[in-house]
């Protein structure tokens, strides 16, 4: 019994220290930043890895739920005969919440695991250790580029998804269901507001970028260095950035668009 | 004795380092002279590779200090440590080259780091790194077209590229077919001598180290278990030497790990 009791205060203060040592990074990382202006060159490199590599999957997902929203929209609003909302419902759906949350969710699982694989095994074969050696601080030259990169590739993607979501709605809405364009477009425009629904999707998914995007160096920098050891950090990437995208995205809902 | 009278570039002194309660050097002193080759020897698992990481400060030990032209290198700042550190090269087991880069990339990795040469110098100064290991031609190859021997080789340029005062190998000669053992071997010696080099090699290959060592410090369980010239070990009459220089199964260092007696290890499940 006792012994049961020591393994799981143990295991508390494993995961405590592990978040203090999380926090460290976080913190050396940001110190790092300024001086990253002066090689612009390497954020591109990791803004294309990061970012644009990620275009694929993140379009063609914003297209189907895009398509998807319009038609359930359409099954619910139609008994109500309120078929002009459906501009609407798709575009607040897509850039209140969906894009955001869906974006992160598949960053996580396409760029963040892919960082924290790189990260781990570039530690297991002594890469980071080898650039300690030569002075050069792998924090600054390998951690920080990558962590800007994901900050700033994921407003845009997310941005991109929810565009792309609005054109699919629009495809499904006014092409497929015969829904006047006029009615969609302008109902969009006048419904949707600019700091209350935009700039909070645009908050929303810069946190999610910070979260995930720190969760996937970290996981790389901090595995076990050992194929078992990636292994097991990049999954962690994985269901770690997923839970904190979704319990994020409940408080930071609960702040901006409570009425209570 | 020539190797005795050289001065002294990094002096160990009354090292302790533990990992959890496993303790890897226990009081452990030693000098490395500056522009000799010096060995460091032992069985694999007896903390070679961590003596390294020691000296070149990735590691801190519990007690003790490691001094470098008189500088306690754990005690610098990180700023004063990465200074000291342009003048180290180091060369991993692995090579530790960067998967991303190409051979030329990499060896010109730190001069565009530290540097701000224009890049017909850089271009110039990698092709003559390249060259001392006999890799130009090998210039546009990724790591993952390089053999285990060439990899060391391109990293053996890039730890020269800022022409360091020292040079620390971690097992150079592990895993090498029989020709790129003779070539690092030869490598390691012609380097440290044309360039004025302090070398410090960490390795468990006995032959090869004694071709080319000026100085064996021997290590087991955490203390310096012989130092000498190779000649000397040769003739050392201590059984434990005797045994790792002739690489005999049995002595000292028991063939079998400990056990209860092997009868009643037998018969006891019958008992």
């Amino acid at each position: 019994m006792i012994n049961e009791l020591q393994k799981i205060g143990q295991q508390v203060l494993n995961s405590l220290e592990r978040l203090g040592r999380a926090q460290l990074f976080l913190s050396q990382i940001l110190a790092r930043l300024p001086s990253l202006l002066w090689r612009p060159k390497l954020i591109v490199a990791q803004v294309y890895s990061v970012g644009v590599l990620s275009l694929t999957i993140i379009s063609v997902s914003g297209l189907f739920v895009g398509m998807v929203l319009g038609l359930q929209g359409y099954n619910t609003l139609v008994n109500f005969g309120a078929t002009d909302m459906l501009g609407v419902v798709v575009a607040l759906s897509l850039v209140r919440e969906l894009g955001p949350v869906l974006t992160s969710l598949l960053f996580a699982g396409r760029a963040g695991s892919a960082l924290t694989a790189e990260i781990g095994l570039m530690k297991t074969t002594e890469q980071l250790a080898g650039m300690e050696m030569m002075a050069v601080d792998p924090i600054q030259r390998v951690i920080a580029p990558r962590f800007l990169a994901g900050v700033l590739a994921m407003p845009l993607l997310a941005a991109l998804f929810s565009a792309i979501g609005i054109l699919g709605g629009h495809l499904v809405v006014v092409e497929l269901l015969e829904i006047d364009a006029g009615a969609f477009w302008s109902q969009m425009q006048d419904k949707t507001e600019f700091v209350e629904d935009i700039l909070n999707g645009v908050i929303k998914s810069l946190v999610f970028g910070i979260v995930v995007t720190w969760i996937a160096v970290f996981e790389g920098y901090d595995c076990v260095p050992t194929s078992e050891g990636i292994s097991r950090a990049t999954t962690r990437t994985v269901v770690y950035s997923s839970l904190a995208t979704l319990a994020l995205d409940f408080i930071l809902t609960a702040l901006m668009f409570s009425t209570v | 004795m020539e190797t005795i009278l050289s001065p002294t570039l990094i002096e160990v002194r009354n090292l302790t380092f533990n990992r959890g309660s496993r303790l890897i050097f226990d009081n452990v002193d030693l000098d490395i002279r500056r522009g000799k080759i010096t060995a460091i020897m032992g069985p694999s698992g007896t903390g070679k590779t961590t003596l390294l990481k020691l000296i070149g400060g990735q590691l801190t030990p519990q007690s003790g200090q490691v001094e470098i032209e008189g500088v306690n290198i754990h005690r610098l700042s990180r700023p004063d440590l990465y200074t000291l550190r342009k003048k180290m090269g180091m060369l991993f087991q692995s090579g530790a080259l960067l998967t991303d880069l190409n051979v030329f990339e990499n060896v010109a990795f730190p001069l565009r780091e530290h540097t701000r040469l224009p890049e017909t110098l850089i271009h110039h100064l990698v092709l003559m790194k390249l060259q001392a290991v006999g890799l130009r031609g090998a210039r546009q190859l990724m790591p993952n077209e390089l053999s285990g021997g060439m990899a060391r080789r391109v990293a053996l340029a890039r730890a020269l590229a800022l022409d360091p005062m020292m040079i620390l190998y971690d097992e150079p000669f592990t895993g090498q077919d029989p020709i790129s053992m003779g070539v690092l071997v030869r490598l390691i010696r012609s380097i440290n001598e044309a360039l004025g080099l302090t070398s410090i090699i960490v390795s468990h290959d006995v032959q090869e180290t004694l071709q080319i060592a000026d100085w064996i410090y021997l290590i087991s369980n955490g203390k310096i278990m012989g130092a000498g010239s190779p000649q000397e070990l040769q003739q050392s009459t201590s059984a434990w030497v005797r045994q790792f220089i002739q690489a005999e199964s049995d002595g000292p260092v028991p063939f079998h790990y400990p056990a209860p007696a092997y009868l009643d290890d037998l018969l006891g499940a019958f008992s």
